[in-house]
This record gives C-alpha cells, sequence and structure tokens, in this order.
C-alpha cells in the first residue's frame, strides 16, 4: 500500500480515467442447487402496483390510482425512512377519500414538479390551510426551488394540504362518475369505505367500477375537504403499512436492488478533504477474481466485479496516489485553535439577534456569568451504508436510490449521462435511515459516472462501513461563548452569546444545486436556520447573539436537526447555570422568563408534571430540564441520570412533552420521539469524529459507539396540540436532549460539563 | 464448492471459500433479508442462525457453514424452527410480536434484531430485562429498543401459551 504522496515503483497501469481489468464480464461460476427462491424478493417487490396490467390502474391525480380490483395506489412523494410517511400521508389521503385502508397500496412517486416540498420555504403552516403560500410564493418555489425533498421535518406540514386535498379530489371525481351513471344529483351521493352510496334508494358502486369514468371527470380545482369528526384514521394510532415487509426480510432498501447480469462496485475515496487522485495501479490487482475494471469516480476510484465482495477485495488492494491538498495538517485542534481565535477577533460576524445595550451593562455588572461550550463533527452514520444502482443505455438511464432528493439525483444523472430528463428515471426505495445523510448526492454520481462507462449493464455500488464513516458531510463543530449579567432577583439582564461554526447550507447549495438556486438560498438560508436554532427565547433587556463564521474544509451538511443540535445545547445549559447562580429551581427560573409565551410554558409544566420534577431523587441520581423550539414543534425533556461511584453515567428515564400542533399519527409521535432521544444520547454521550492529517479517525462502530438496548433509558411521551400552526416531529425530540442530560448530571454531581461528547471525560466513566 | 442447508433447502455455491457468508447470501443467492452494516461483526444487522445459533455472517467465511443448517429472516417463520408453526410463511412469534408491538422504523436493522431475539428466546424462554441487554448487542440508528424489549417479552409470553 502506498501512502500519501508516494510514487509507484512501476507505473505501468498507472492511468487517470479507466482501467479494464478483465475483458469477460463473467467471473467464477455459480452453481445453485435444491434452491426455492421467494418471487418477492429483488425488483419484483418496487413494481408491486405497476404489475398490473394496463387499463386496471386508473389515476385520478398524481398521488392516487385507483385500481379495478378496488384497491387504491397512493404514491408517496417522500422518503419511508424510519419515519413513517408511507403510513402518514396514505392516512391523510384516505380519510379523504373515503377508503380502507387495508386496501391501499403504497408506491414511491416518480421525480415531477407536482411533488414540490413548498413547506420547506415557509416559515410556518397553518392547520387551517396546510402548505399553500400565496400566489407568487408557488410560483417562486415551482421555478427555482422546486424540490422534491425529504428534510426539515416538513413531510406531513407539506402534505396536510396535498394529500387530503388530492383524496377529496379523487372521491370528488368518483361521486360525479356515480351520479352520471345512476342518473342522480351528486348531492343525493355521498360514500361508504371505496364506495359511492345513494342512502335514499340503497344504489351503491364500487370506487374500482367506477374509476374509468372518474377519470374523465374535471378534476376540482379547490375541493372541499371533510369534517374532522368524519375522519377514521388521523389522529389515531394507526400500525405502520410497512411493518410486515420490515419484518420478514421483504422491504428492498437500495443496498437490496437486484438487476440480471449486474456489476458491483466497492469505492476508495482520497482519505484526505480536499485532497486530489493523481492515480492507482491497476495491474497490481489485475489477477484477482472477478474484476473487471478500475473506475475514477468522484472522490475516488470504484474497483468494479462480478460480486461486491471481490469488488470490495480489490478497492482493499489498489494502490493509490494521491495529492492531500492543503489540509495534510489540518486536525481537530487546528479547528478548535480557528474557532477561538475567529471568535477573539470576530472577523466574519453576524449579527442574529440584538436589542437594548449590553455592552454599557456588562461595564457595569453586578454579577456576571461567563460559560464556554464545545461540541464535535458528528457521523450521520446510517444503518445501511451509503450505495446507489443505475444502469445507462444509449438512449436511457433508471437509478435506484434511498435517497431524500429524488430530484436532484435526477440532476447528476442529467448532468453525468448528457440524457434528457425524461429519459432518466429514478426509483425511490425504502431508506435505511437518512437523517439528512441522503439529502447528498455523492454516491448516485459515482453509481453513474460507473454506470456510464459500461452502458447497458447495471451497476450496484456500495460503501464499505469504513468509507461511510470518514466521507460524510458532518454535523459542523461549534464553540460557544456566553456573558450574562443578573439583576437583583438574580433574573438576565443582559446575555450576550457569541460562536463560532462553518457554514452548512452555503456548502450543500455548492455540491447540490444549479447556479441559481445555489445562489438564492447559500448563506440565506444557513443565517435563517441557525438564526432560529441559536434564538435566545427567555425574556431579557438586552441580548445579543453573533454567529461568527469560521470556515474548514471538512464536509459539513444536514444532520437530523441541523443547528438546533447544537442550538438547544448552548441555551439550555447556560439557562440552567443562570438558574444556579441564581440559586432558583431550574423549571421555575425558565417559567419567570416565558412568561409571553404561554405555549412553552405549557409544555414546561406539562413536563415537569409528568416527571414528578420535584419528587426527591435517590443518591447518585439527577434530574435535568431543557426546553426548545425547532421545525414548528416545541419540546421539553426531563432526563433522569444515575452517576455511579466510577463516574459511570447512566441515563434512566427521559419525560418528553412535545406540541406539535397537529397529530396525525400518535403512535407514530411516541416512535419518532424515542428515536431522536436516542439519536441525540448516542451523541451527546459518545458522538464524536476527530480530525488527524487531514482525515477522519474514526473508521466504525467500535470507534465511533452509540446507544445500544443496555443503555436505553425508559422514555415516555405526552404530546400536546397547542397553537394553529402544524409543527415536524422527526427531528424536534434531538436537540433537547443533549442539555437536559448534563443539567442531570449537574444535578447529580455539582459538576457542569460544558463539552460534548460526555463519556469518558475527567471523572466520568463510559 | 460449499454446500449447507439454508431454509431447508440443500445449496451449494461456488465461491472464494473466505467469502463472508453475508455476501453469499445477499450476491449469489439473492437472500437480501441478510443485512450489511459494519463488516466487522459490531452491529448485528447480518445475524442469522447457524445450527440454531446466532452468528453475525459479515466476519463468518462460508467455509464454516460447510455443512450446516442456516436460518435466514426469510426461513425464519417456515422452517419448523421453535416459535413457528412450520407451516409454510406462517409468522414466528417474534415477527407478530415485532408487529403488535410497532418495532420498525426504517427497517434496516430489524432482520439483525429478530434473529438475536428469536436465538435468544430458543436458548432462555422467559428472558429477564438484564439477559436482554446482554444478548441483544445489535445497533439500530433509529432507536427502537424500548419496543424491541417490549416485543420479546411479548413473544416469550405468547411462546409459553402457545
Ligand atoms: S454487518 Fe455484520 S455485524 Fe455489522
Ligand atoms: S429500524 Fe432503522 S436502524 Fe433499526
Amino acid at each position: 500500500m502506498s501512502g500519501p504522496g508516494q510514487k509507484f515503483p512501476d507505473r505501468s497501469g498507472l492511468t487517470r480515467r479507466g482501467f479494464l481489468l478483465s475483458g469477460a464480464a463473467a467471473g467464477g461460476g455459480l452453481f445453485l442447487g435444491g434452491l426455492v427462491t421467494d418471487g418477492r424478493k429483488g425488483l419484483a417487490g418496487l413494481r408491486t402496483a405497476r404489475a398490473a396490467e394496463a387499463g386496471t390502474s386508473i389515476p385520478l391525480d398524481a398521488r392516487i390510482t385507483v385500481n379495478t380490483d378496488e384497491t387504491v395506489t397512493i404514491f408517496v412523494p417522500r422518503a419511508e425512512m424510519g419515519q413513517g410517511v408511507y403510513t402518514s400521508l396514505p392516512m391523510l389521503a384516505a380519510d379523504e377519500l373515503d377508503v380502507d385502508l387495508a386496501n391501499v397500496r403504497v408506491e414511491a412517486a416518480p421525480v415531477g414538479k407536482v411533488y414540490v416540498n413548498y413547506a420547506l420555504f415557509l416559515p410556518e403552516v397553518s392547520k387551517a390551510d396546510g402548505a399553500t403560500g400565496d400566489r407568487a410564493e408557488r410560483w417562486l418555489v415551482r421555478s427555482f426551488l422546486g424540490w422534491q425533498m425529504t428534510g426539515g421535518s416538513t413531510s406531513v406540514r407539506d402534505a396536510w394540504r396535498t394529500m387530503r386535498v388530492a383524496g377529496a379530489a379523487a372521491r370528488h371525481m368518483l361521486i360525479g362518475a356515480a351520479a352520471a351513471e345512476m342518473d342522480l344529483p351528486v348531492s343525493e351521493l355521498t360514500t361508504e369505505l371505496g364506495f359511492v352510496v345513494h342512502r335514499a334508494s340503497g344504489r351503491r358502486m364500487s370506487y374500482g367500477s367506477l374509476a374509468a369514468a372518474a377519470a374523465e371527470q374535471e378534476p376540482p380545482g379547490n375541493p372541499r375537504l371533510r369534517d374532522a369528526s368524519e375522519y377514521r384514521y388521523i389522529g389515531r394510532p394507526i400500525p405502520r403499512l410497512d411493518a410486515p415487509s420490515k419484518t420478514d426480510g421483504s422491504a428492498i432498501f437500495g443496498i437490496d436492488v437486484r438487476l440480471p447480469g449486474m456489476a458491483y462496485a466497492a469505492v476508495r475515496h482520497v482519505p484526505v478533504f480536499g485532497g486530489r487522485l493523481v492515480g492507482f495501479d491497476g495491474a497490481a490487482i489485475r489477477g484477482m477474481p472477478g474484476l473487471d475494471r478500475v473506475v475514477e469516480v468522484p472522490g475516488g476510484i470504484a474497483v468494479v466485479a462480478d460480486s461486491y465482495w471481490r469488488a470490495r477485495r480489490g478497492a482493499d488492494a489498489l494502490p493509490i496516489e494521491f495529492d492531500p491538498g492543503p489540509a495534510r495538517d489540518l486536525s481537530s485542534e487546528t479547528i478548535l485553535a480557528q474557532f477561538r481565535t475567529d471568535l477573539d477577533s470576530g472577523r466574519r460576524e453576524v449579527s442574529l439577534q440584538d436589542r437594548g445595550q449590553p455592552r454599557d451593562v456588562f461595564d457595569a455588572a453586578p454579577i456576571v456569568v461567563d460559560a464556554e461550550y464545545q461540541v464535535p463533527y458528528l457521523a450521520h452514520a446510517t444503518m445501511e451504508p451509503m450505495n446507489c444502482t443505475a444502469l445507462v443505455t444509449d438512449g436511457s438511464c433508471e437509478v435506484w436510490i434511498g435517497t431524500q432528493a429524488p430530484d436532484f439525483v435526477e440532476d447528476a444523472a442529467a448532468r453525468i449521462t448528457g440524457l434528457p430528463r425524461e429519459r432518466i428515471k429514478v426509483h425511490v426505495t425504502f431508506l435505511g435511515g437518512g437523517f439528512g445523510r441522503r439529502l447528498e448526492t455523492d454516491v448516485a454520481a459515482q453509481a453513474l459516472t460507473v454506470a456510464n462507462q459500461m452502458k447497458g449493464r447495471p451497476v450496484k455500488l456500495v460503501w464499505s462501513r469504513e468509507e461511510d464513516m470518514q466521507h460524510d458531510m458532518y454535523r459542523p463543530a461549534a464553540l460557544s461563548r456566553f456573558r450574562a449579567v443578573l439583576d437583583g432577583n438574580g433574573l438576565p439582564l443582559a446575555v450576550h452569546h457569541r460562536f463560532a461554526t462553518q457554514e452548512m447550507f452555503k456548502q450543500y447549495a455548492e455540491r447540490n444545486l444549479g447556479f441559481f438556486a445555489r445562489t438564492a438560498v447559500g448563506s440565506v438560508a444557513d443565517q435563517r436556520e441557525i438564526g432560529a436554532a441559536t434564538r435566545w427565547p427567555y425574556k431579557t433587556p438586552h441580548l445579543r447573539v453573533d454567529w461568527v463564521k469560521s470556515e474548514a474544509v471538512v464536509p459539513v451538511g444536514n444532520w437530523r436537526s441541523v443547528s438546533h443540535s447544537f442550538g438547544a445545547f448552548f441555551n439550555e445549559v447556560f439557562i440552567d447555570e443562570l438558574a444556579a447562580a441564581a440559586r432558583k429551581d431550574p423549571v421555575e427560573y425558565r417559567r419567570a422568563l416565558l412568561q409571553a409565551q404561554p405555549r412553552r410554558r405549557a409544555v414546561l409544566d406539562e413536563v415537569a408534571r409528568r416527571a414528578d420534577w420535584r419528587k426527591p431523587l435517590p443518591p447518585e441520581w439527577g434530574r435535568g430540564i431543557a426546553l426548545h423550539e425547532s421545525f414548528g414543534s416545541i419540546v421539553a425533556q426531563v432526563a433522569e441520570v444515575r452517576v455511579g461511584p466510577d463516574g459511570a453515567i447512566r441515563v434512566e428515564r427521559v419525560v418528553c412533552a412535545v406540541d406539535c400542533g397537529e397529530v396525525i399519527n400518535p403512535d407514530t409521535i411516541e416512535a419518532q420521539i424515542q428515536s431522536a432521544i436516542v439519536f441525540g444520547l448516542s451523541a451527546a454521550l459518545h458522538g464524536e469524529i476527530t480530525l488527524r492529517d487531514g482525515r477522519v479517525t474514526q473508521r466504525n462502530f467500535p470507534d465511533y459507539e452509540v446507544l445500544r438496548l443496555a443503555s436505553m433509558p425508559r422514555i415516555e411521551t405526552v404530546i400536546l396540540r397547542g397553537g394553529d400552526t402544524i409543527g415536524g416531529i422527526g427531528e424536534v425530540g434531538t436537540p433537547p436532549i443533549a442539555p437536559a442530560l448534563v443539567n442531570a448530571i449537574f444535578d447529580a454531581t455539582g459538576r457542569r460539563l460544558r463539552t460534548l461528547p460526555l463519556a469518558g471525560q475527567e471523572g466520568f466513566g463510559a | 464448492m460449499i454446500s449447507f442447508i439454508l431454509n431447508g433447502a440443500a445449496v451449494t455455491v461456488d465461491v472464494e471459500d473466505d467469502t463472508p457468508l453475508l455476501w453469499v447470501l445477499r450476491d449469489t443467492i439473492g437472500l437480501t433479508g441478510t443485512k450489511f452494516g459494519c463488516g466487522i461483526g459490531a452491529c448485528g444487522a447480518c445475524t442469522v442462525h447457524m445450527d440454531g445459533r446466532p452468528v453475525r455472517t459479515c466476519v463468518l467465511p462460508v467455509e464454516v457453514a460447510e455443512g450446516r443448517s442456516i436460518t435466514t429472516i426469510e426461513g425464519l417463520g417456515s422452517t419448523g424452527s421453535a416459535g413457528s408453526t412450520g407451516s409454510g410463511d406462517a409468522r414466528h412469534a417474534v415477527q407478530q410480536a415485532w408487529i403488535d408491538a410497532q418495532v420498525p422504523q426504517c427497517g434496516y436493522c430489524q432482520s439483525g434484531m429478530i434473529m438475536a431475539a428469536a436465538a435468544l428466546l430458543d436458548a432462555n424462554p422467559d428472558p429477564s430485562d438484564a439477559d436482554i441487554d446482554a444478548a441483544i448487542t445489535n445497533i439500530c440508528r433509529c432507536g427502537t429498543y424500548q419496543r424491541v424489549r417490549t416485543a420479546i417479552h411479548a413473544a416469550a409470553r405468547a411462546r409459553r401459551v402457545e
């Protein structure tokens, strides 16, 4: 193996572009005997509904197809990555359409402007109107920002209107068709679970029998939605439609796609961020079995073979030569030092909140409280490693991928193959976790690059866990400094918060967007998002919040809850420190500063009540609270922790109150809260990506430990429905857990841990 | 050539002897229910049963399986292993408990979780919380652990009733 910048003795096999390892596509023979394969496996699973013969599936809307076998297919334009949208979105449509969910099939929608996610661009979504926006906004979104994206906890908020309207429109058309068939006025007809019914005469016609005629009806522009009292699914704990397929192995994830004659590719990246591939020594692996070729792909090389394992061995053994570039000396320490220097100098400072005159107040300060907080880079570590399957022919291209941004994948396919969009088809599979990682198109670009060189042969490209961990787009590291002045009653008179971190959306936009959108969103999106995430919500006469932009070549991206993952940590630990300095109870202290915010106070009160906040705890135990608003929802958590004599931190119980405005599926909400808390606990206790010599130190799970079952606390969730708006649910449970935990450890030990992760810090066990 | 019993049927494959069983199952044979998560035996996504015991196939050379009986998630409900009725596509008690408790989220880790849980119940029909903690070391990034625990207890109860 060669190290950075090393030269190969024999460069005969060294090329820059592609390298053919063998002429024949077929490798070692394969013989199967006595095996009964399961018909559910493979590609068929992706196309269940499409298998219906022509004429038996009648689309009434981009989201709804009525089949003559009395089933209904609902096309979901958001990715199912665990958050339950393949159940909650069909629930919305089914209640308006008036069909039994047992007769509903769910399919991933194709790419199309009709599936744009409006909620991504709205500051809030009202329960009454849903994600509509005004005409100008809609035009702007469709024309320039028409993203079919699953992110920002927007799926239900966007679908609250679109899915219900789709169901209502289809129902309206079915009633119209029945009225014509029965020769009755529309006003005398109603529906009952898959039938249009004339109550007076008892006549009824099934949706399946009406579908063809309904398709001839004019779709209503703005159908009347049903009264909530008529809903049978919305608001109730409905079992996930995908649960059976996720217990018998039949659910198809991207990595499970199998196509006839498929080749497999394994990837080796240039290990140093910003480094450049110089070449590779293909001759060194030429004799290995099953190998087909080596292809240079964005970020590194791909080795192609007739099985993944053979490709992987080839990739592991391939000598590559690279130029580490400017990041060769980059480390976690140099980045932290840079954050400190930038905070000191205030270069590239952006004001996020500013009222009163904090400077003057600090000069005449009675009690001053200071604190410095630090959070590391974090990997997504989705359970399913990055992968993508692509097939390019002379005139067409198909991609199979678990993605949160199928339209961006289509962009990548058009760019790489040069084909027009109507010749490109993106199939969205189940996602083995997303958490924001699958908003990126890096792996799709690699698979398409390989497939483009192997026209007519499908290629499945899969990363190893090591590549996945070392070539993520990480949650940015950040450094935060607070200073506050308390008045005579111990309440904050002035707060000044300054923090340093990278610009994330700007990077995301550069990687994934065209010129217009890049210009339109880049820094603006960063400022809006980070501003919301770090907004100080507590009553404080003099307040400043400043972001010091501090750049690094480390690729950063959207990580479940984005900047809220550190914004909540900074604010909610600091307010706890102020309460401690004022010798006040943390709940009472927060309450006193939230008098003008009844929704937040209600959530705070509810969690304190459910957690028995005042009940004494045994020795070694502590209790901590945190409250944070994100994605339109307000969440409060109380963590109970036990810190043993050896310093081992054990989280025993977490009580969570969430006000997400509207409830579609309470069972999904409970599951998502548990999920988000575990995700946040993994990060708070163990999560840390460190850098040395411009590359990531961690390689796999043992050195990037995550919570396992034995460390799982008991989680109790209570749901509130305050306000007139709908909030998100997939991410909102993550931000409060780290500060609640740190505050609980303070309660148990008197020590305030200001740097994450917590496990292994001096005096604390794993 | 390596031969073993897979979900009750004989199978022979011609691959390098040290190929991990995981890739033989997924790529050579085409049973993709068994998942790749880490490749180093650290996450449990690739768990199957070998002669009734849970094994992590990403680090198990296929030659070790020679002559043995392998059960994957696809065969769990139908191979007559304890807890299943042995009647074709019937669900194993653990699979049913998983659906009743609504365990899966993204679902990617769940094949391995279910195989680990089924093996635990075969060895210990009435596991305590501590037994579950010790036996289920699989990673779930979606954090379904609380419901995993609930479902294991429910499956244990269901099997005692049967
Ligand atoms: S893939 Fe085998 S243990 Fe993780
Ligand atoms: S359900 Fe997603 S990793 Fe376990």
